[in-house]
Formats: C-alpha cells, sequence, structure tokens
C-alpha cells in the first residue's frame, strides 16, 4: 500500500473543494473496497478525504413520498429500517444477501454503488487489465472468466459490478444525488454505471470531485410482489453468479408493470425495458416469463468457464419471476429456493 | 505515480483517542496504519487475527461501537473517538464472557485462530438480536470463516447463549 | 474396577481451551521482540523464465526501510540442493528461495523488503521493479498427459501401487457389468486460517530462537541448520499454537528461509508473514486425473480392478502419494492393475493436504462403485458388502482390526438408509429433489518413532513433553489425558508442552499419527515415572506396598493403592520424600512394532452417508444431513475427536461442491488466490453432521489401541455427497467440485 495524506472534511463543500483540486484524491468512508484496493496496490490515491463524519447518515422521507437515503447510511442501516423493510423489501433483501454482517457494517449506500468489479485479473497487478492499467489488455476474455459478463462486454473488458444493493436500486429506479464543483445533480441509476466499452478504466459517470450525497427511492408500491433471487458458488458470503432482482404490480393475475434487474452479468445492474413490457398488461404466466428472459439475454455471449451463467440466467429469471407474482420473496436466510 | 510519492512530505502521525477495551488511549497514528494492525503491531493486543487481511474472512473480527466490523478494512485516524472492544476486553475480571464458556464447552474451535472473530462476531450477533433460529444463526455468523470446520459446534454455543439469554428475560 | 483418574475415552474440553477463546494463544506472528524488522515478499509475476532485472533503489529511498533482498544480494547460503531437503521432502532438489534469476513458477519469491514497520515495508514492497524474460511454460496437465511417467525414486512412507495380480483387463473384458469412467478432483490449496508466518529472534549470541508456524518445529529446526550452517544448539524453534495447516506446514516454507536470512545479515529480529494471496505461491493438493475400469459379475461381485492415476508434480520434485491402491484395500478382488504416474506443470510441487491421496483417490473409486451398484441394482452397501475385503489382498496380511461391517451396519440405521428408494428422482420435497447417498472411507493407521519425557515433581504436578505439534488437532489434551491416567493424577494437575524443537524428538506433526505416536511415547514415560515412584513407594520405612507388585497397585489421586485393600495407600509425595527426590523423571521412545507391521496391515474406517437437497432448475445443492460413523480404534477424546470428523466432513463438503484453485494456462497463475474466490465452506454451508464412533477393539498397533482421526473424516465424504447427487437428480458428475455449472450442463 502507498502512504497517502489524509484530510477529515467536515462539510460537503470541503470535501468536494478539496477534491476537485486535486486529481489524485479519493472520498472514503467505509473503505471495504477501498482499502482492500490499496492493500493489493490497484488502487493508488496520494490523498483520502474522510467523508465519514459528513452528516450523510439519515434515512428521510421525500415530498414525494418517497425515501432520501444519505450517502453515509451503512449497508446494515438501511437494510434493516423499518421504512425501507416495508415499502422497499427488495431493497433489504438484496442489501442482505450481500457480503457479511461485518462488512454491511461498514459499507455504506454511496461506496456500495461504487466497489469495484471482483475480476481475478483486476485484482492482481501481476497480470494485465485494460480496467487496472489501460491498453495492457484483458486476459479474462481467453482466461478464466467464470465470475465474468455475458451482457454488455467489449473486446476491452468482461468485467462485471460486484454490488447486490445496486440491482435492487436498479429495479427501483432511484436516483443517485451528487455534489460536485459545479453544483449538485441527481442521476438516474441506469445512467449511474457505465459499460466498459472501449474506457473499461471508467466505471461510472460520476465526475471527478462529486461526492454522493444521497440515493433516492421514489414512490412505489413493489411490496408485495417482488423477489432478490442471488445465485452463487456457496450458500453465503460470496459474489453472484447471477441475481435478479423483480418488482411487480400485479393487477388480479395480470402483471400492470413490471421491473427486473440483473446483476453479476453485466458491468452495471442490467435492465431491459423492452423485456419488461413484455409483462405489461398480461397475465403472469410460466411462458411469458421464459419470453422475458430469451429476450433479455438474446445478444448474450458467453466465454469459455461463464457460458453457462446464459442458462443460469434464463432459469433465474424465470424463477424469480414466479416468485415476484407469487409474492413469495426469496428469503436470505432459509437458503431452499422458493 | 511513484516519482511524486517519494518526492512529497510525508504527512505526519495524527493523534487519536479510542476506547479500547474500555481503557481511553490517545494515541499517534499515521494515516494508512489499519485498525487491525494498530491492535496487534503497535499495541500487542495480538487476539485480534489477521487470516485474509482483506475482509473475506472475519478472523480479525471486533466491536466498534457496539457494531461488528472487520478490522482489517478500517483505517485507524477515521475511528477517532471510537469504542473498540476485542476478544481481550470480553472476559470480566477472571470470569469468561458466557460466550467464551460455551464454546469452550461445545469445542466450537480447534487450532483456535478464527476464535477471537468468531467469538466478537458472536457476542455483537447476539446483541443485534436478529437470530432467533439455527438457520438465522448460520446465515448471521457467515462472515466468519473456521477452516478446521468447527461450524455446528460454533451454532451450538451461540444458541445455548441466545437461548439462556432468553430464559433470563422471561 | 472404577479407576478415579480415568480421562481415557471420555469427552473433556480443550485444556488449551481457555488460551484460545481470550485471545492469549499465541502464534508465529504474534511473538514480540525488541527492534523487530517486517519482511514483505514480493512474488513473482511469471510462471517460467529469468529475472532480466530487478531494481531496489526506490524501496530502499524510503525512511526506515533496511534491506531489500534479491538474488543479487542474497547472503551466501548452503550451496548444495540436498541441504534444503526436510523431513518430508519427495525427491528432488527443493526449492531453494532468491537463488537465481531463474523463475520456475507463478508467484515465486523475488524479494524480500525489510523494514523497521509492517506497514513501510508493504509500501517499499510495492515500489520494488522487476522485469522478466519469459521462457514458455506449461500448466496444462492434459497437454502434459502424455509425457507422464512413473516416478523413479520413490517417495519415503509413500507405498507405490502393487504388482498387478491376475489378468485385470481380460476379466474386464469379459466381466458382464462394466464401469469406466475419468475422474477428477480440482486442485486444492489448504488456506489454514492462520497465513505462514516467521517471527525470528535474533539473540544476543547471534543464536535464533523462532516462532515458525509448522507442523514440526524439529523439522523446521533442522532445515535452518541444514541451509545456514548453523548448528542445532544455536536454533531453536518454539511454536505453541498453529492457525490450522492440513499439510501445509509439513515442509518449511520460504518465509521460514527469508525470515532466517534477513534475521542473519540484519543481526536483528526478523518476521515474515505472507499474506492470503501468498498462500497460493507453494505447495497444493495436485490436480489428478484418474481413470478407473470395474468389472463385475450381475450379483455386483468384482473380477476386475484397473485404477490409474496422471498426476501434477513440478519440474524439481516428484511429489507422490497413495491415489490408486485403496480400491483392493477395500474390496476383494483377483485381478487388479494400479498405476500412478506423474506429470510435470510449471508450479511449486505438491504438499499433502488432509488425506493426501486418498480423500482423491476414494471419492473416485466410491464414485465408480455407486455407479456399479446402479448397473448391477444391488443396493450400495450391500454392494460393498459383497466385495468385503477381508484381508489386505495386495500385501498378503491380516487387519489389526477392521470395524467396517459395523460402520455401515450403524450408521445406515442412524440415517434411515433403509426407507431409501433407490431410483433417482424419486424423493422429492417441495421444489427440491432429495438425495441420499454413501461413501467409504478408509486411512491408513500409522505410528512414527517418537520420544517423550515425563517429569514428576513433589508438589504433585507433572509434565509431559515432547516436540510434536498442536495444528487444532487436540494433541495438548490428549497427552494430557493420557498422562494424567497413566499417572492416577487429575488433568488439572499435568502439564503438556509441544511445539518445541528442544523438547524430546518427534516427526512432524501430519498422517493422523500424532496421537499414536506422541501419546504411545507420553504414556511410556509416564510408565517409567510410575514404576520409579512405586519403587521408592515400596522403600518406605512400613510401607503398606511392601510386598505388593506393581500390578497389585493403582495409581490415582496422586496415590498408590493396594488394590486388594484400597485403604493401604501411600501418596506421591510420601513416596518420593522416602526416596529422597524432589522430582522423578523419565524419557522413554515408543516405535511401531517391526513384526505387528509385518504381520498387520492397520487401517481406520468409515461409512458416509449425506443428504443433499437440489433445486435442479438453478443447480442449487444443499448438503443437509451427513452420518459418519467411524471406526478408528480406540477414540482417547470423543468430544475433540468428533469435531476432527466434523472438520474432516466440512473439508470434504468443500471439496464435493465448492473448492478449485482455477489456473490461468496462458499465464501460468493460480487466479482466484484469495478466500473471496476461493470457495471454503461458510456457516451457512453446513447443516447436520453426525459422528458415531463405532466401537473397534484394537490391541495390535500400539497399547493404546490408537488409529488416528484427522484425515478419515474428509475421505469419502465428497463421494457420498455426488453418489447423493446422483441418487436425487439422476445426474452423474464424476469431477469434483459438482459446482452449479457441471449440475445444469
Amino acid at each position: 500500500m502507498n502512504r497517502f495524506s489524509y484530510l477529515r472534511a467536515s462539510s460537503v463543500d470541503e470535501a468536494v473543494r478539496e477534491a476537485a483540486a486535486d486529481p489524485t484524491v479519493r472520498f472514503i468512508a467505509g473503505g471495504t473496497n477501498l482499502i482492500d484496493l490499496m492493500k493489493y496496490n490497484v488502487e493508488r490515491p496520494e490523498r483520502l478525504i474522510d467523508i465519514t463524519r459528513l452528516p450523510l447518515d439519515r434515512i428521510a422521507e421525500t415530498d414525494g413520498g418517497g425515501l432520501r437515503i444519505g450517502a453515509l447510511v451503512t449497508n446494515d442501516a438501511a437494510a434493516y429500517d423499518p421504512r425501507i423493510k416495508d415499502r422497499y423489501p427488495l431493497l433489504s433483501s438484496a442489501i442482505l444477501a450481500g457480503a457479511s454482517p461485518q462488512l454491511r457494517n461498514a459499507a455504506t449506500t454511496g461506496g456500495n454503488l461504487l466497489q469495484r468489479t471482483r475480476c481475478y485479473y483486476f485484482y492482481d497487478p501481476g497480470t494485465p487489465c485494460n480496467k487496472r492499467e489501460p491498453g495492457t489488455g484483458c486476459p479474462a476474455i481467453t482466461g478464466r472468466n467464470r465470475i465474468h459478463a455475458i451482457l454488455g462486454t467489449s473486446e476491452h473488458c468482461i468485467a462485471t459490478h460486484p454490488s447486490d444493493m445496486a440491482v435492487a436500486l436498479a429495479a427501483l429506479e432511484a436516483m443517485v444525488h451528487v455534489a460536485g464543483p459545479d453544483g449538485e445533480r441527481a442521476i438516474p441509476i441506469s445512467d449511474f454505471h457505465r459499460l466498459p466499452g472501449d474506457r473499461p478504466e471508467i466505471d461510472t459517470n460520476l465526475r471527478h470531485g462529486e461526492i454522493i450525497t444521497a440515493v433516492e427511492l421514489p414512490p412505489a408500491d413493489f411490496s408485495r410482489h417482488y423477489t432478490y433471487l442471488k445465485l452463487r458458488d456457496r450458500l453465503s458470503y460470496a459474489f453472484a453468479l447471477v441475481s435478479v432482482a423483480v418488482a411487480l404490480r400485479m393487477e388480479g393475475d395480470a402483471v400492470a408493470e413490471a421491473r427486473l434487474a440483473l446483476g453479476g452479468v453485466a458491468h452495471k445492474p442490467w435492465r431491459d425495458p423492452e423485456a419488461e413490457a413484455l409483462l405489461h398488461g398480461r397475465p403472469a404466466t410460466r411462458d411469458r416469463f421464459i419470453a422475458v428472459a430469451d429476450h433479455i439475454l438474446k445478444d448474450a455471449k458467453g466465454h469459455e468457464d461463464n457460458a453457462f451463467k446464459i442458462d443460469l440466467a434464463r432459469r433465474a429469471i424465470v424463477r424469480a419471476l414466479s416468485q415476484a407474482a407469487a409474492g413469495t420473496p426469496q428469503s436470505q436466510t432459509d437458503k431452499r429456493i422458493k | 505515480m511513484s516519482a511524486s510519492q517519494s518526492s512529497a512530505p510525508l504527512p505526519e502521525a495524527m493523534s487519536v483517542t479510542l476506547t479500547i477495551n474500555g481503557e481511553t488511549r490517545q494515541l499517534d497514528v499515521l494515516p494508512w496504519t489499519v485498525l487491525l494492525d494498530l491492535l496487534r503491531d503497535h499495541l500487542g493486543l495480538t487476539g485480534t487475527k489477521k487470516g485474509c487481511d482483506h475482509g473475506q474472512c472475519g478472523a480479525c473480527t471486533v466491536i466498534v461501537d457496539g457494531r461488528r466490523i472487520n478490522s482489517c478494512m478500517a483505517f485507524a485516524v477515521m475511528k477517532d473517538g471510537a469504542r473498540i472492544t476485542t476478544i481481550e476486553g470480553l472476559a470480566q475480571g477472571g470470569d469468561l464472557h458466557p460466550l467464551q464458556q460455551a464454546f469452550i464447552d461445545h469445542d466450537a474451535f480447534q487450532c483456535g485462530y478464527c476464535t477471537p472473530g468468531q467469538i466478537c462476531s458472536g457476542v455483537a450477533l447476539i446483541e443485534e438480536g436478529r437470530a432467533r433460529t439455527r438457520d438465522e444463526i448460520r446465515e448471521l455468523m457467515s462472515g466468519n470463516i473456521c477452516r478446521c470446520g468447527a461450524y455446528t459446534n460454533i451454532v451450538d454455543a451461540i444458541e445455548q447463549v441466545i437461548g439462556a439469554d432468553g430464559e433470563a428475560g422471561r | 474396577m472404577q479407576q478415579a483418574n480415568a480421562y481415557i475415552g471420555t469427552p473433556q474440553n480443550r485444556v488449551d481451551g481457555r488460551a484460545k477463546v481470550t485471545g492469549e494463544a499465541k502464534y508465529a506472528a504474534e511473538f514480540d521482540a525488541p527492534d523487530l524488522a517486517y519482511g514483505i515478499v514480493v512474488s513473482g509475476a511469471i510462471a517460467k523464465g529469468r529475472i532480466a532485472s530487478i531494481d531496489p533503489s526506490e524501496a530502499l529511498a524510503v525512511p526506515g526501510v533496511l534491506q531489500v533482498f534479491t538474488h543479487e544480494n542474497r547472503p551466501r547460503t548452503a550451496w548444495f540442493d540436498h541441504k534444503f531437503r526436510d523431513e518430508t521432502a519427495p525427491p528432488g532438489s527443493p526449492f531453494r528461495p532468491l537463488y537465481d534469476d531463474k523463475v520456475i513458477y507463478s508467484g515465486q519469491p523475488v524479494a524480500l523488503v525489510v523494514a523497521e514497520s509492517f506497514e513501510l515495508a508493504a509500501h517499499a514492497a510495492s515500489l520494488v521493479r522487476v522485469a522478466y524474460e519469459t521462457d514458455a511454460h506449461m500448466t496444462d496437465l492434459d497437454l502434459r498427459r502424455s509425457e507422464a511417467y512413473v516416478p523413479p525414486k520413490k517417495r519415503s512412507g509413500v507405498k507405490a501401487p502393487p504388482s498387478p495380480r491376475g489378468d485385470a483387463e481380460g476379466a474386464f473384458a469379459q466381466a458382464p457389468v462394466k464401469v469406466h469412467g475419468e475422474y477428477r478432483v480440482a486442485i486444492e490449496h489448504h488456506n489454514p486460517m492462520e497465513p505462514h508466518a516467521s517471527t525470528v529472534v535474533y539473540g544476543e549470541d547471534g543464536s535464533l530462537t523462532i516462532h515458525d508456524k509448522t507442523q514440526g518445529a524439529q523439522n523446521s529446526q533442522s532445515y535452518v541448520s541444514s541451509v545456514f550452517g548453523l548448528s542445532s544448539g544455536q536454533v531453536h524453534v518454539v511454536s505453541p499454537f498453529i492457525g490450522g495447516a492440513f499439510g501445509s506446514g509439513l515442509r518449511p516454507q520460504y518465509q521460514l528461509f527469508l525470515a532466517v536470512m534477513a534475521a542473519l545479515e540484519l543481526k536483528r529480529s526478523v518476521r515474515v508473514v505472507l499474506t492470503r494471496d501468498q498462500m497460493f505461491t507453494f505447495g497444493y493438493r495436485p490436480l489428478t486425473i484418474q481413470t478407473i475400469s470395474l468389472g463385475a459379475n450381475p450379483d455386483g461381485t468384482l473380477v476386475s480392478i484397473m485404477h490409474d492415476a496422471i498426476q501434477t508434480t513440478s519440474p524439481f520434485e516428484d511429489y507422490q502419494e497413495v491415489v490408486v491402491n485403496w480400491a483392493n484395500l477395500l474390496y476383494h478382488c483377483d485381478n487388479v492393475k494400479l498405476t500412478y504416474k506423474l506429470a510435470q506443470v510449471d508450479t511449486y510441487t505438491p504438499i499433502d493436504m488432509r488425506a493426501p491421496g486418498a480423500a482423491i483417490g476414494v471419492a473416485a473409486i466410491e464414485t465408480a462403485m455407486d455407479e456399479l451398484a446402479y448397473a448391477t441394482g444391488v443396493d450400495p452397501i450391500e454392494l460393498r458388502l459383497r466385495n468385503y475385503a477381508e484381508v489386505d489382498e495386495a500385501d498378503k496380511k491380516t487387519f489389526t482390526s477392521k470395524e467396517l461391517r459395523a460402520c455401515y451396519q450403524v450408521g445406515a440405521e442412524r440415517f434411515g438408509w433403509a426407507k431409501r428408494n433407490p431410483e433417482p428422482r424419486s424423493m422429492r420435497e417441495g421444489r427440491e429433489l432429495v438425495g441420499w447417498g454413501m461413501a467409504t472411507g478408509v486411512w491408513e493407521a500409522i505410528m512414527q518413532k517418537t520420544a517423550a519425557r515425563a517429569v514428576l515433581t513433589r508438589d504433585g504436578k507433572l509434565e509431559v513433553a515432547t516436540a510434536t505439534t498442536d495444528i487444532g488437532t487436540g494433541t495438548y489434551t490428549i497427552l494430557t489425558q493420557i498422562a494424567a491416567e497413566t499417572l492416577g493424577l487429575p488433568m488439572a494437575a499435568v502439564t503438556a508442552r509441544i511445539g518445541d524443537s528442544s523438547l524430546p524428538k518427534s516427526p512432524v506433526q501430519g498422517g493422523s499419527w500424532t496421537a499414536a505416536s506422541s501419546g504411545s511415547a507420553v504414556q511410556k514415560a509416564c510408565q517409567s515415572v510410575r514404576e520409579q515412584l512405586f519403587k521408592h513407594a515400596r522403600q518406605m520405612d512400613d510401607s503398606p506396598l511392601a510386598n505388593a507388585s506393581i500390578e497389585q497397585v493403582m495409581f490415582a489421586d496422586g496415590r498408590i493403592r493396594l488394590m486388594s485393600d484400597p485403604g493401604a495407600s501411600v501418596t506421591f509425595a510420601q513416596a518420593m520424600q522416602a526416596g529422597g527426590v524432589d522430582r522423578i523423571e523419565a524419557e522413554e521412545k515408543a516405535s511401531p512394532g517391526m513384526l505387528t507391521n509385518m504381520r498387520y496391515s492397520g487401517y481406520s474406517h468409515s461409512a458416509i452417508f449425506a443428504e443433499v437437497r437440489v433445486d435442479e432448475e438453478l443447480g442449487i445443492i444443499r448438503v443437509t444431513r451427513i452420518v459418519n460413523a467411524v471406526a478408528a480404534g480406540t477414540i482417547l477424546n470423543p468430544k475433540t475427536a468428533r469435531s476432527q470428523i466434523i472438520g474432516g466432513v466440512v473439508f470434504g463438503i468443500g471439496m464435493a461442491l465448492e473448492e478449485e484453485s482455477m489456473l490461468d494456462h496462458d499465464l501460468g497463475r493460480f487466479m482466484n488466490h484469495n478466500l473471496a474466490e476461493y470457495h471454503v465452506p461458510v456457516n451457512a454451508d453446513i447443516h447436520h453432521i453426525e459422528v458415531i464412533f463405532v466401537s473397534e477393539h484394537e490391541e495390535k498397533l500400539n497399547p493404546l489401541g490408537i488409529k488416528g482421526v484427522g484425515e478419515i473424516g474428509v475421505v469419502g465424504t465428497a463421494a457420498a455427497i455426488g453418489n447423493a447427487i446422483f441418487h436425487a437428480t439422476g445426474k452423474r458428475v464424476r469431477e469434483y467440485p459438482i459446482t452449479i455449472d457441471k449440475l445444469l450442463g
């Protein structure tokens, strides 16, 4: 790990001002990914701005009837918040599917969105990686790619975004509020993360010096028909091979509105509005679910180790839609899959 | 990156106040000193273990301001003002914490290296009050890897203490 | 007669339990020393080639950095590679860290940065610049298969496959029922929770006290003495607690060499701790391609067994383990042909990992036996009983004891096997398919020559000592039990001292032989103390024992009593006072019986039953129940032994479903080198595990009848789970771990 200077910011303005002036700076909050990456010498910031003392640790009602989750609210606090459990159980469930209690106690809402890929090569400075060192190549494409992407990949990078929380936020169409040198703005979650394209080193559309202040959940009623189904190589404390967040609004047996986001399969939480539209106004049947899955995965591309994820994702989508339609969300504790 | 780094003036140690196992201490720490290394190397509290140094095993679990965290994933400077409980702080006088005794009675460890983390995690789990069933204990103790495979005994030990607490509360 | 201090065979809490639950137990990286310096290893990036240049200047420029050791400036060590051989080294030329510019495997240590603090060393290590010239490497066993060879030099202690008997090929060709398949178990890394570490305390006189993570303090000591040309008196290895090892500590690992080298050169104390990633840069459980052909009659009786294995080793050593000998040991057959070959890949040499050879060999053979059960329609247990080996047919010896039949019976009853519908896919609960499978486990009962000392002092305290370690096995506790019972003292009056190279000679801890070996030695030493004590007691004035023989007395509660008249007794203190001694000391050696070994084969056995629940659509497998019935002679401490078996089963669950070190053959590098991506079981993966110790009278191997329980728990577990998955789904997967992709594929 390199050495760095440290500043404890006392206001958002100060944090933004200090960061804007220095291209080598990183904000640090929970630290569960940044310290990890610094220890591997993947991240070598020369300056850290500690934002943990900023007043961004509240969950508040919005005027429109939604919730605004401060960027520093820990994953644990968000997952067990009664308002979130009651009104956005999908988000609670997704958070509890991720990491461990210890990590959820430290990791924050903002930091969760900014965690970087778990690609083996990205993490190993002894190997080439376009995301870590642009232009060096992507050995994952021809190498070990069990945990890699099947959607939205490029010839430069097949990494995935590892967050569970972000997948639920994508389905809930959250807004990411940021403050920066040019003032405040709100970024729809779908525009927050990028696909790798030819600049895989850039994960998000956050500009330098911008800080996440909150994540806003718009008012919604997905508290009955939802699920977060996460499939992985062991039953807990592992990243997703495939995960599916589903939020449905049902009218009788028909689907009035459908949201579906995939995790573990792309460089960002994966939404496909066209596929979702196949459900709108239609009865919730298995055949419909299969059609949705096929549509989402029609351009999926597998590699040697991860080709199975296409089939797995198809099955997971169908099951998750069934769970949500039936109002029997997946438990994150009882490992039987409903 | 390296040129600017070696020429830049080195940051100085910062003064932080930590209350560790009930004792409040003023400490000078460098920004990059990780809480786990502070405990083990600087303060001689080697009961907290380093198993992976990356938040992937739970051996370094300590309780900070009432919450269990991985001490390997925290810079000490950022914890200024915090109350920290490590395995060394659980026994009161000569009396073991009930969970420590339950670990012995249920043989909930073998090599003992993950044990302090398991126990700190378990103590916090009991405080959190979210685990009642064995499934819940299993899931909420999954951040602590035991390569010796003592899991069933660990669950037995925690279940016993939760049960005893429940009895006491009635 | 009920004896007061009868501890052997009773469940006892670990005597080191309090130290472990309070954090007081000190592991290798936790010993302090004045002026301790910290070393961080720089790992190489290529699999094969040479270091074209290595530039430590930037690292050295960091204030507080003491030295950067590379092959260019390393101090002189022993010249000959045989000086680097250790007690357990396979044939070949051991790896010599920083020896020259050659790179022979990916992750090889290329530099050691030593600084005033851990943080400084870690920072400086990131500033060492290394440039390589690469050579073509090969890490893919499949592409080296055709070059496999029978190891010309046998590894000591590893039985080569016996010569063929009968006509296995002919019998297979004519067999009415045939099973033939290729089986694999992925490469695994031991990943004990404690990373390998050495703290070398530099004494004022230049002597070294070394706290090493090792399974053999004396093995580390002799390695250091040999490599650095030091007398044994100058090197003292003290390793009281070991945070797991599972075989990774059987050989001195490179952090020991590097820490000692730096301490000697800098003349100060040095600690080197490997990172978790670096735990993937030395030995591993080798990839093995196994081919099995079983020929049988329609009733399931075997007429032919052929089992061939090709296993990875490094280009510099011929690692060997017993992979193919197990089928004929378990099952009677007249036509048997077994081969075992190695193929070199550009990795480090494999190293024994919990039940080396058996864990993977039995996984394959017990999967094949399940296939035979289905091919013949014979129940899996009945099939095994029909082929039950009454004698060790390869070595033409009888077994010292073998209660495997009882294991099958007791295990099956407990598990409820009789209720099993053998039809695959016949059991279902909710969405999940339920499968029940079983397998056999076997491991050799080994004893090694070991010495121990016992010292009784007049205050009634007994100390027993031998150099062996406790890697979590419970050695401290069982030695305390044996000593306390032998001398008739409460356990609290007994201290076991181990993990110290200055103590009486002991081999490395491994192979499940420690309880039998150090336990027998401690028992013998205590018996010798007993005899001396008894002599003093008889010679006492007016001794009530004057006319008794040692067979007529019992030792209990610190007294020697006449069995015929328990009121007639002499306290230990009285006897010692009468003898005019303050302490009674004895050192004894226990050795395996040569005659016994010539006549008999000693093995522990088990029958493992597994229940799995499979979500077939999604390929998610849950192991909801395991019953493991074990026959392993005398169980010294059912509490700690049960934990050993449970731990072995958890290891087996990892092998069955999760563990796989993934090599990138283009880079020649293990890629999932961390605990997030190398999956070992977590708490949520583990449900009900029940252990039954089947009573087994053993009297030939050693006086206490100990066989050992460290390995047997893992052997057979993966196959039982694989067979249960077949029963649940009708899908036979012959490659472990059985991950989602294999179940869906």
